[in-house]
């Protein structure tokens, strides 16, 4: 039998695979897909403490293999999220980790404080990689000292698993998972969307009402699978990896570079049971491969 | 209702006019019941360019044959794609997704209301209302009398008014154009179309006073609430055109 449990901190995943924030939705969206409870965790859409509209539309635009998104954190706040949300996901046979995000640094550590009291929440991810807002967001995740200074005071109030989401549009990713390290934080999950655009020739206009958006699918893996490698071996804490995910394979390839863990994000648009079927592929692979634990594989090429 | 993902096949694919395929499906297990102004999320195989599921209205569905047709309009690479599929072909659908058009007061009269492509739900709808023992008429509008859709599928539910731009067939000018929104009163109309269309036949209807709702064409990743890219503003705020929607009663839309 294959062991496929891996533990970020002190949070154990019975599988490495995780849907990431914003492609899963509460999770009970895909009850008529899939079987929660074969999730390693899953991560719900960016919370905030106020509830917000996000940008209007559109919001979205296909491009080569994959997507540009402005939705822009749109949710319904952190009241409606302990009233409504909260009671429904606490019952999930899977790790519920609530991805957080916010203006200041008095909206994150106000979340954070929250959410350390909600009993079935056993982790955050601080999201400091969003492209998608004025305030806020990736300007936290592109400036060290910001960075520093979130995760510092998140980390003071929050007791329980912390996960930092790192942005890829950066020079040097390695620098801001080693500030994340050095603060306290448990793990770091990378990457969020490139920030990219596209222009409708027709209309002769942007796609997005934003302008700029970010780019998510495959079309940005190996720019992930780069950053994954590059943090692996900067840092001491688990990386989870994401970026374009669509099948073991994709996630095989991030497991080898230094991921302990893996978040499928894009893919579950297409293939809403995408999330499970990587996992059962994954466990495929390593009793094709002889290997009795994920452990074995995870950082291979760095050996 | 349970939203499922299911290979179909290519029964027949039959293009209808230059742009227009009605493409129809037989499904591997019984079909669950649909309702009108519900859709279909089409996996598009074979081309970068066609990475996300393509959205398609319901146009009509026959439960004795399990199948399913989708009128398709040849608008980019995906749609495309989809006009040249052959029989026997597997096309793979996530459905039926979305709410459905909602049923008028018994002795109603009815209008169906629909534009180019935007007739695809309208068959369906008509088809529904029907067998409930309602009488709709439905007036369509089309470019030029080349670009009419399956005008007898649509005479058999009702009286059908036809209008052209060229004024080829029916009534020069568009749908709002034709003297039948003039000389009759309608309690409740169902539109479906060009995003101008729509928002001419909503002012027409909140002027009368009429009962109107429209099924709206937005884009969209998922499909079923997940991506909250298709999102239309509204008087509840943003909402979602997949879940919520598409089909939307006008005085909820900030148009």
């Amino acid at each position: 039998m294959v062991d496929l449990g891996v533990s970020i901190g002190n949070l154990k995943l019975k599988n490495p695979v995780m849907t990431a924030s914003g492609t899963f939705g509460n999770g009970s969206e895909f009850e008529d897909f899939l079987d929660i409870s074969r999730l390693g965790a899953i991560i719900l859409k960016g919370t905030t403490i106020e509830p917000r509209e996000g940008n209007p539309y559109p919001r979205m635009a296909e491009t080569p293999y994959g997507m540009l998104n402005a939705v822009g954190l749109q949710n319904k706040g952190i009241d409606y999220f302990e009233k409504h949300i909260y009671p429904q996901v606490a019952e999930y046979d899977t790790n519920v980790i609530v991805n957080i995000n916010g203006s200041y640094i008095e909206d994150y550590i106000a979340l954070a404080e929250r959410i350390n009291k909600l009993e079935k929440i056993p982790a955050i991810e601080l999201n400091i990689s969003c492209p998608n807002v004025k305030m806020g967001g990736m300007a936290f995740g592109t400036n060290p000292e910001s960075a520093r200074e979130v995760t510092r005071a998140v980390r003071a109030v929050y007791s329980k698993v912390l996960i930092v989401k790192l942005s890829p549009n950066v020079t040097d990713i390695a620098a801001f998972a080693r500030i994340a390290e050095e603060e306290g934080a448990d793990s770091v999950s990378l990457v969020n969307t490139l920030l990219g655009m596209a222009v409708d020739i027709n209309t002769m206009k942007p796609s997005l009402s934003t302008i700029t958006g970010g780019l998510s699918g495959p079309a940005i893996k190996p720019v992930a699978l780069r950053m994954v490698w590059q943090v692996a071996r900067a840092v001491r804490i688990p990386v989870i990896g994401i970026g374009g995910i669509m099948s073991e394979r994709d996630a095989v390839e991030f497991f080898l570079a230094g991921a302990s863990a893996i978040q499928v994000g894009t893919a579950s648009f297409i293939d809403p049971q995408a999330s499970v079927k990587i996992a059962d592929g994954i466990l495929n692979y390593l009793n094709e491969k002889g290997f009795s634990n994920i452990k074995e594989i995870i950082g291979l090429i760095n050996r | 209702m349970p939203k499922r993902i299911e290979d179909f096949i290519v029964k027949e694919n039959r293009q209808i006019n230059k742009d227009f395929f009605i493409v129809e499906l037989i499904g591997n297990s019984y079909m669950p019941a649909m309702k009108p102004g519900q859709f279909v999320q089409v996996k598009v195989e074979g081309s970068p360019d066609t990475f996300l599921r393509r959205p398609i209205s319901i146009h009509d569905v026959d439960y004795d044959k399990n199948t399913i047709k989708l009128l398709i309009q040849v608008a980019g690479k995906g749609t495309e794609r989809l006009s040249n599929l052959k029989p026997g072909e597997v096309l793979n659908l996530i459905y039926p997704l979305g709410n459905s058009f909602s049923m008028p007061a018994e002795r109603s009269n009815i209008l169906l209301v629909g534009g180019g492509c935007g007739v695809a739900p309208l068959l369906f709808l008509g088809k529904y209302l029907k067998s409930n023992g309602y009488n709709p008429e439905i007036l369509l509008g089309f470019r030029n009398a080349n670009r009419i859709i399956e005008f007898e599928e649509y005479s058999r539910i009702g009286k059908v008014y036809l209008t052209t731009e060229d004024g080829s067939v029916g009534e020069k000018g568009f749908v709002t154009d034709h003297p039948v929104l003039k000389d009759r009163d309608f309690d409740n109309v169902y539109c479906c179309g060009p995003s101008s269309m729509m928002k001419a036949i909503s002012a027409y209807c909140m002027k009368k006073g009429i009962t109107c709702e429209v099924s709206l064409e937005n884009l969209m990743a998922c499909g079923f609430g997940v991506c909250l890219c298709c999102v239309v503003d509204t008087v509840k705020g943003n909402l979602c055109t997949c879940i919520d929607g598409p089909v939307f009663n006008i005085k909820e839309l900030k148009w």
